[in-house]
């Protein structure tokens, strides 16, 4: 675990892009292949499943400090990471002996009577520990444990371990692991690592593979690895297009379509069998089978990228409708009929077992039409008409009533890349909903953040009271952050936890795309994507906007 | 209450003084020279003797500032003031303050850590203390200054060896004059630093604090390269145009504050070293048992968990509402400590509780 420490101080430590991948790359090849294996299953953005739960985890802290857990959970907030914030609470606290915590040693086991239940033996050796056998046999083995259990190894780990890796472990048990390092870096490192292009090693890294050393074998092998029928490809992905259309062109070089605002997935039939897979590289065949189903029209060796939407009567439903689907695992049958969805297909990767990503999108759209029949609940993303850039520019008008985003425009030249990269693919979308409102109450934010009064909720005029109509977390430069933290610090009226209520005195004008009726919500409205677009000091709070105004711009 | 919280400061009415006023006030009894505790502008001033010149700087030199040693005692209308080590920088002191058998001790900031440029923190008894609160929770927790010194310097030979500058940022009064005199201990190499601090250097080594051998970055030649040096700045020189000097340097903070990841990575620190002129938490809980307190009033930085922490505790705490900032954690913080501004004629108007009383001065200590 130590090498692994290492590495990650290495990359956390510096901004430079070279010296991260300079890091990995040493860390890839000298690390045993099993630990490579795993440090490239975090640093890809996958989890572990959780082994110990978070409540658990909270006790065993104020267990072992002895301090109040009102102050426990005021030190979370400030320091804005769960696992750190409890590797600076325990760090240096031993665990007062107990007797079923023993160090394995021979014979203790032999020399116990029959009627005494055996001790837990917990391996508590910290150095020389490695990562994979961290997590193989004393992380994922806390699962099938009961909480005493789990307990008593936790506690003897924390008691041992120095604040380093004591904070590492913690991010292991949570699960989560996000290092300061982008997804495009670890590919690089990898391909350095097993000089490959980086397009082949990206496309490698994609869907399931479990952490071994097998897995890293193949990962870096020169030869590809005997296929995944599993393994989708990496997304191609769009920049934000601002600016006068005109520069990209003639119209006629560009597809142009609508923006919907669903669940960007691919979906897969290989060999008979069918995978519905996530942006986020989430396995989600089983929460959309009606798509899974409909999917055995196509030809099997078939690969096609579209978005997954909430659909009704021949139109595309608000996102927050297809949220009750996303995260529901049971009830997946009815939920099917209370929200129908539909995959919009708008691109063709394999056909036939071939990847055709570097045929152009012309001929690859060609080629989707002829294999999907269009029919819900597989559609192909329509085309939109308009010959002239100013005839687009009416249609994308329409964007709001259609429940859509904006235009999506897409070079009909273009293969089909990895990632994000410039000029091909732009997402053209519709100026935002706009609204002033009044900062009510802020509340420290995580990460980087942690300390800083980041996060923060607006209000408007509902008669002479301010009604809650959205949480916003981004917008602001640093200064103006430092600026309102230090101001929230000083005009704070009562505090909720680490909420702060303060005086309402400061305007912003927020962003939205999407605002519609809410029963969750008291002021019975919801918007979508909130963010702050400036800080509007020219403004008293009661020049804010009031919850007609907002009301009137529901569609 | 001998000593309650006022718009002006802290105000002890039986000797008619303030302790670190923020506004304008007739007598003003001073814990140590940061700005957010001592403010130009009241009629006279009291201090420790060691801390004259800082005081002197900020305060000109026109203005009435009797100066007392450690431990050494002043009447002031019947009310018997002392002044004792707080620990936290050169001069810093804690206020005690006797009346008819009742002792209160202000302590402005103190650490209870060991520091080569200051006398250490002496726990006195009292019936009330008034503490600081800026690193009052328990995540936040020192490291030995010994362990955190030799990260410094490890650092810095990672540096030298990577042919980088090495540029440490620090508050200009006390963190940087520690971090130069702990490297006594690790180096005979100079070190560079910026020109804000040569004036606090100095008076440092003139109250006899050794440090490393200290050069002006600017009096180098132009054109030379700082690579594998070390060079002590001030967080306002951060995005300086005198940094270009340094061309590919590795920044780091040292800053109670860098106990935190999050807070390095917002700075955009390379390498963040928790070193920390105030108490951590475990210091500030062991303190105030130490005082044997019964009554405790809490300052500055978490007050309101110190003070509820207490309380659940049995002890009457509770937190006041000052202007002292604690250790500052940006260049824009640093400065609203380092300059003392002087409210102009409105705001002073409209302090409406405390007439301003005619500058009656501070007597000329007693021979203890």
């Amino acid at each position: 675990m130590k090498q692994f420490a290492d590495m990650y101080d290495e990359i956390d430590r510096t901004t430079s892009t070279n010296a991260k991948v300079a890091a990995l790359v040493k860390y890839l090849h000298e690390a045993p292949p099993a630990d490579a294996a795993w440090a490239l299953f975090f640093l890809t953005g996958r989890r572990l499943k959780r082994h110990v739960p978070t409540r658990s985890m909270h006790e065993w802290t104020l267990e072992l400090t002895g301090l109040p857990e009102w102050l426990v959970e005021e030190s979370y907030s400030v320091v804005g990471d769960f696992a750190e914030a409890i590797a600076l609470l325990v760090d240096g606290r031993v665990v007062p002996f107990e007797p079923g915590i023993r160090d394995p040693g021979p014979g203790i086991r032999g020399g116990l009577p029959f009627d005494e239940p055996a001790p837990l033996v917990i391996d508590t050796r910290v150095e020389g520990v490695t990562l994979a056998q961290w997590i193989d046999d004393r992380i994922l083995p806390l699962r099938a444990m009961n909480d005493e259990e789990r307990r008593q190894h936790v506690l003897a780990w924390w008691s041992r371990l120095e604040r380093r890796e004591l904070f590492l472990l913690n991010k292991l048990l949570t699960g989560e692991f996000r290092v300061g390092v982008s997804h495009t870096l670890v590919v690089r490192a990898l391909a350095r690592r097993a000089a490959l292009p980086t397009s082949v090693v990206e496309h490698r890294l994609m869907g399931n593979w479990a952490p071994s050393a097998a897995a890293i074998a193949s990962l870096v092998a020169p030869e590809g690895p005997t296929d995944d029928p599993s393994r989708p490809y990496p997304f191609c992905l769009a920049s934000p297009f601002e600016g006068g259309v005109e520069t990209l062109g003639g119209r006629d070089e560009w597809l142009a379509e609508w923006k919907w605002d669903g669940i960007r997935a691919q979906l897969l039939h290989r060999g008979g069998q069918l995978f519905l897979w996530s942006r986020g590289e989430e396995l989600i065949t089983e929460r959309f089978p009606e798509i899974a189903t409909a999917a055995r029209s196509l030809p099997d060796g078939t690969v096609l990228d579209g978005e997954i939407l909430a659909f009704q009567h021949d139109a595309p439903r608000p996102f927050a409708d297809l949220q009750h689907r996303i995260g529901r695992q049971q009830k997946v049958r009815e939920m099917a009929t209370d929200v129908p969805v539909v995959f919009l297909a708008y691109d063709v990767l394999e056909l036939a077992g071939d990847d055709i990503r570097a045929a152009s999108l012309r001929e690859r759209r060609a080629r989707l039409l002829d294999i999907v029949d269009d029919v819900v609940p597989l559609r192909v993303s329509e085309e939109i008409a308009g010959d002239t850039w100013e005839a687009l520019a009416a249609r994308r008008a329409e964007s709001r009533a259609r429940h859509v985003e904006g235009l999506m425009l897409k070079r009909w030249s273009s293969p089909y890349r990895p990632g994000r990269k410039r000029g091909d693919w732009w997402k053209w979308k519709i100026d935002p909903f706009t609204v002033d409102a009044v900062l009510i109450y802020a509340q420290p934010g995580s990460g980087r953040r942690a300390s800083l009064f980041t996060d923060y909720t607006f209000g408007v005029w509902d008669g002479d009271e301010l009604v809650t109509i959205a949480k916003a977390y981004s917008g602001l430069s640093d200064a103006e952050i430092d600026e309102v933290d230090k101001w929230v610090r000083r005009h704070t009226t009562e505090r909720f936890g680490p909420v702060s209520a303060v005086e309402p005195v400061h305007v912003f004008e927020l962003g939205f795309e999407r605002i519609a009726r809410s029963t969750r919500h008291k002021s019975g409205i919801a918007v979508r994507f909130p963010r702050i677009l400036r800080w509007r000091r020219d403004k008293t709070p009661h020049e804010a906007d009031t919850l007609d105004t907002l009301e009137r711009m529901i569609p | 209450m001998l000593i309650e919280p006022t718009s002006s400061g802290l105000y002890c009415a039986a000797g008619d003084f303030y302790i670190d006023p923020w506004a304008p006030v007739g007598r003003a009894v001073i814990t140590h020279a940061h700005g957010d505790h001592l403010r130009a502008g009241s009629g006279s001033y009291l201090a420790t003797e060691v801390s004259r010149p800082l005081i002197a700087q900020r305060i000109g030199p026109a203005t009435p500032l009797t100066v007392v040693r450690y431990g050494e005692g002043v009447d002031i209308d019947g009310v018997r003031v002392s002044l004792h080590p707080a620990g936290h920088v050169l001069g810093s002191a804690q206020v005690r303050v006797e009346h008819r058998g009742e002792v209160w001790v202000a302590s402005g900031d103190y650490k209870r850590a060991p520091d080569p440029t200051c006398e250490p923190f002496e726990p006195l008894r009292c019936h009330a203390f008034i503490t600081e609160a800026t690193f009052a929770l328990p995540a936040f927790r020192w490291d030995a200054p010994d362990q955190v010194m030799r990260e410094i310097n490890a650092w810095w030979d990672e540096m030298h060896e990577a042919g980088r500058p090495a540029v440490l940022f620090g508050y200009a009064l006390g963190k940087a004059q520690r971090v130069l005199a702990e490297l006594v201990r690790y180096t005979d190499r100079p070190v560079h630093v910026h020109g804000a601090l040569t004036e606090l250097v100095k008076v440092y080594r003139a109250a006899g604090v050794r440090l490393v051998e200290t050069r002006r970055a600017t009096e180098e030649a132009r054109g030379r390269s700082f690579a594998g040096e070390l060079i002590v700045a001030p967080l306002s020189a951060r995005g300086s145009t005198w940094m270009r000097r340094f061309g590919d340097y590795s920044s780091a903070f040292a800053s109670g504050w860098m106990r935190i990841r999050g807070a390095r990575r917002r700075r955009g620190y390379d390498r963040g070293f928790a070193l920390s002129d105030h108490a951590d938490w475990d210091g500030l809980i062991a303190t105030i048992a130490e005082t044997g307190a019964e009554r405790v009033f809490v300052t500055h930085g978490y007050t309101d968990p110190l003070a509820r922490f207490l309380r659940e505790r049995g002890i009457d705490a509770q937190a006041w509402r000052t202007q002292y900032e604690g250790e500052p954690e940006s260049a824009e913080k640093e400065l609203a400590i380092r300059e003392s501004r002087v409210p102009d004629h409105d705001s002073r108007n409209t302090i409406p509780d405390e007439p301003r009383t005619p500058d009656p001065g501070f007597r000329t200590p007693d021979p203890e």
